[in-house]
């Protein structure tokens, strides 16, 4: 079971029409690779995020598998156009089932 | 006669090598602006009891690299979050037989922690010179009841990053005389004393040889006015007294524990080698 994992992103608030915003997002995570042994010898079972998806307004942004090589707390930054005033949903998917969002609106004046 | 002039050769390219050789670079010409808002003063005039040494004193921040200086600009990229953040969590979370956490006396963090890290180390009223870990194991030992924790330990860096934090951009503003003034002597003393195999002192680099590069690395003046910081070499949290012991280990000599009253004392008078930069906490360093 994945402790203390708190998703955290950073949208703006406002854009204008077409505007290409930068999005950064990080979520605190392990992401133990499966890889690595404990001191007895056993197997420290496998425990990361292994999808990430970003939607605005239902339309799929990016979406990417991340596999274990991929360091602690993932850091996720792209670009995206927004055509319009909207949400961002953000959704990181955990190996043992378990699913984080985070929303954000963005303003289009 | 050969034998004359191969020898001067080498002679004169060694003389070019040795002039070629020296890597001085002084501190970069840069701003620390945090979130485009929050500015940060990176030199002041050395404190008085300093001029006679140096003029200026320098955070750490203008000795390292873009990359790492743009990380300190940005509050989410600078890694060291995730530890202020956890901090946060402690500080809400009721531990020990007395089933408190710090807000149930300390309320809101942001205000009672206000300006703590910014005089510490400080002098109790039982005259004993303590560090802000101290407190809060004080803290959890006679109010919590709970157990300490470790110096170095995670939660202890957590808790003190959330409490230092509280005092970004205030004056470094530690007392340095009446009941503290033997402290600051005995850590005065410690930093122009040689330690180890390699006989150096803190002064050795931190002063003599600031600005030069010690293999690949660019001393800084030793400034502690960003720890607890994120520490890219490490790939986590530093406390003053675990980087006092990395400088102390590198003279290969045998180290004072984190939380000794050498450290202490030490961290008192390095602490006041800062007095006019601001607490830079929680800055990212490599």
């Amino acid at each position: 079971m994945a402790q203390n994992v708190r998703p955290r992103v950073r949208v703006p608030a406002t854009a204008s029409a077409g505007e290409v915003i930068n999005i950064k997002t990080l979520i605190s995570h392990q992401m133990e690779s499966g890889q690595r042994r404990d001191s007895d010898g056993n197997t420290i079972p496998r425990s990361i995020i292994n999808r990430f998806t970003a939607e605005f307004n239902g339309d799929l942004v990016i979406e990417m598998d991340l596999e274990p090589a991929i360091s602690t707390n993932p850091y996720i930054e792209f670009d995206a156009t927004v055509p319009e005033s909207g949400e961002f949903v953000f959704t990181w998917y955990d190996d043992d089932g378990d699913v984080y969002e985070d929303k954000h609106q963005v303003e289009v004046s | 006669m050969m034998r004359l002039e191969r020898l001067s050769t080498i002679a004169a390219a060694m003389v070019l090598m040795a002039v070629a050789a020296p890597l001085s670079a002084d501190p970069v010409d840069d701003q620390l602006v945090v979130n485009g808002e929050l500015e940060l003063a990176t030199d002041a005039p050395a404190p008085e009891h300093l001029q006679d040494r140096m003029s200026t004193i320098y955070s750490g921040w203008r000795f390292r690299d873009t990359e790492t200086r743009d990380m300190q600009r940005d509050d989410f990229d600078n890694a060291m979050f995730l530890t202020v953040d956890a901090g946060i969590d402690l500080w809400n979370t009721p531990d020990g037989a007395t089933n408190q956490s710090c807000a149930d006396c300390h309320n809101d963090i942001e205000e009672s922690m206000r300006g703590i890290r910014a005089a510490m180390p400080r002098v109790t009223e039982d005259g004993e010179l303590w560090s802000i870990e101290n407190f809060v194991n004080d803290c959890r030992e006679n109010r919590m009841e709970a157990e300490p924790w470790g110096w170095n330990s995670n939660q202890m860096k957590q808790m003190t990053a959330a409490i230092a934090l509280q005092s970004r951009g205030m004056p470094v503003a530690v007392e340095i005389d009446g009941e503290a003034a033997e402290f600051w002597e005995r850590g005065r003393e410690m930093y122009y004393t040689r330690f180890g195999q390699l006989e150096m002192s803190c002064a050795n680099c931190h002063e003599d040889n600031q600005g030069n590069y010690i293999r690949s690395d660019h001393l800084s003046q030793g400034q502690i006015n960003g720890f607890p910081l994120y520490r890219l070499k490490d790939q986590g949290p530093v406390s003053i007294h675990q980087r006092f012991r990395g400088c102390v280990r590198d003279t290969r000599g045998e180290t004072f524990a984190a939380g000794s009253q050498e450290f202490r004392e030490l961290e008192l008078y390095v602490a006041s080698r800062g007095l006019g930069l601001p607490i830079e906490s929680p800055a990212v360093r490599h």
